[in-house]
């Protein structure tokens, strides 16, 4: 049976369609989640896309985090169901308190617009399996909220539990190099205790064909390794 | 009807780079001597009925979960008259 990936529709959402995609071409059937229903329509997994839900109005994510379908989302993810959240999902899943920290203006205040370096720190989320620990990958980065911030007690747990799962990595300059925001210890992702919920803030959903941006495909091995997991349960 | 004012600032350990931009562009205005600005929010409530303590304590535990995220902000409640 083919595995199901839900994909969230907040009004403001941009990136639901080319993560609808992505989950295509990685072998799994889309599903399309609307942020006012509760209903997760059986998928195996979800996945909160990027854009500016409810026009980032108070803090980015602030909002829709009230809306019924992360009431459920979050009751799901508490019980081992895979989470991922992409540029705004990260911040809607700090917001929610489901990842710690939070995100904050850019230290450089302009939006930010470029293919970024990646450093995989982890394999061992539900969304690295298909990384090798310490590979460096090249996916889009396009934001101006996306200074993570935690206090340093939280970032040392973080650190010692092996949850920081991808930080900003230095390179060619074609590729994106270094920290692009003032991310406290150059974070670009990090997991939960149990590593099934994930957020980051570039954008795997947009590096998954060779006709596209650095053609080398890194974003696909997020929803590949999704997909093993949840074969093998 | 009374008013109920929320103010939500960045806690002191928070960078703010909105802050420094707006304190780097006062000398050129001719406003010197102010040596570090901080940008903030302020909301203003409405209330119906009387702000007795428990209309309070709900401001607050509004204020605490949904108009500060207080991993990062602090926020002050008081009543206007």
């Amino acid at each position: 049976m083919t595995a199901r990936i839900g994909v969230v529709t907040f009004p403001g959402t941009l990136d639901d369609r080319d993560t609808q995609r992505a989950v295509r071409l990685a072998g799994a059937e889309p599903v399309a989640l609307w942020h006012r229903d509760k209903d997760l329509r059986q998928v195996d997994a979800v996945v909160l896309p990027g854009g500016f839900s409810y026009g980032d109005y108070l803090r980015a994510g602030a909002i829709s985090r009230f809306s019924p379908m992360m009431e459920t989302i979050i009751e799901q993810a508490k019980g081992g169901m895979p989470v991922l959240g992409i540029c705004n999902g990260f911040q809607v899943l700090t917001e929610a308190h489901l990842l710690p920290g939070a995100m904050l203006r850019n230290t450089g205040l302009h939006f930010v617009c470029r293919d970024q370096r990646l450093r995989v720190e982890t394999s061992g989320t539900a969304w690295t399996g298909d990384f090798t620990a310490g590979q460096e990958i090249s996916i889009p980065l396009k934001n101006i909220d996306g200074r993570y911030t935690a206090d340093p007690r939280t970032l040392d747990e973080l650190e010692a539990e092996g949850r920081v799962v991808f930080r900003y990595a230095a390179g060619p300059v074609a590729d994106g190099y270094g920290n692009p925001n003032g991310s406290l210890r150059d974070i670009a992702g990090i997991s939960n205790a149990a590593g099934n919920v994930v957020g980051l803030m570039p954008h795997p959903e947009h590096a998954v064909e060779s006709l596209i941006g650095t053609g080398r495909r890194d974003g696909l091995a997020f929803f590949t390794s999704v997909l093993k997991g949840l074969v093998s349960v | 009807m009374a008013r109920v004012v929320v103010d939500v600032m960045l806690k002191p350990e928070i960078l703010d780079p909105q802050g420094q931009a707006v304190q780097r562009a006062l000398p050129r205005l001719g406003y010197t001597g102010i040596s570090d600005v901080r940008q903030g929010k302020r909301f203003e409530l409405e209330v119906d009925g009387p702000v007795d303590d428990a209309a309070l304590a709900r401001i607050r535990e509004m204020a605490e979960t949904f108009l500060a995220n207080t991993v990062i902000e602090d926020f002050n409640v008081k009543v206007e008259s």
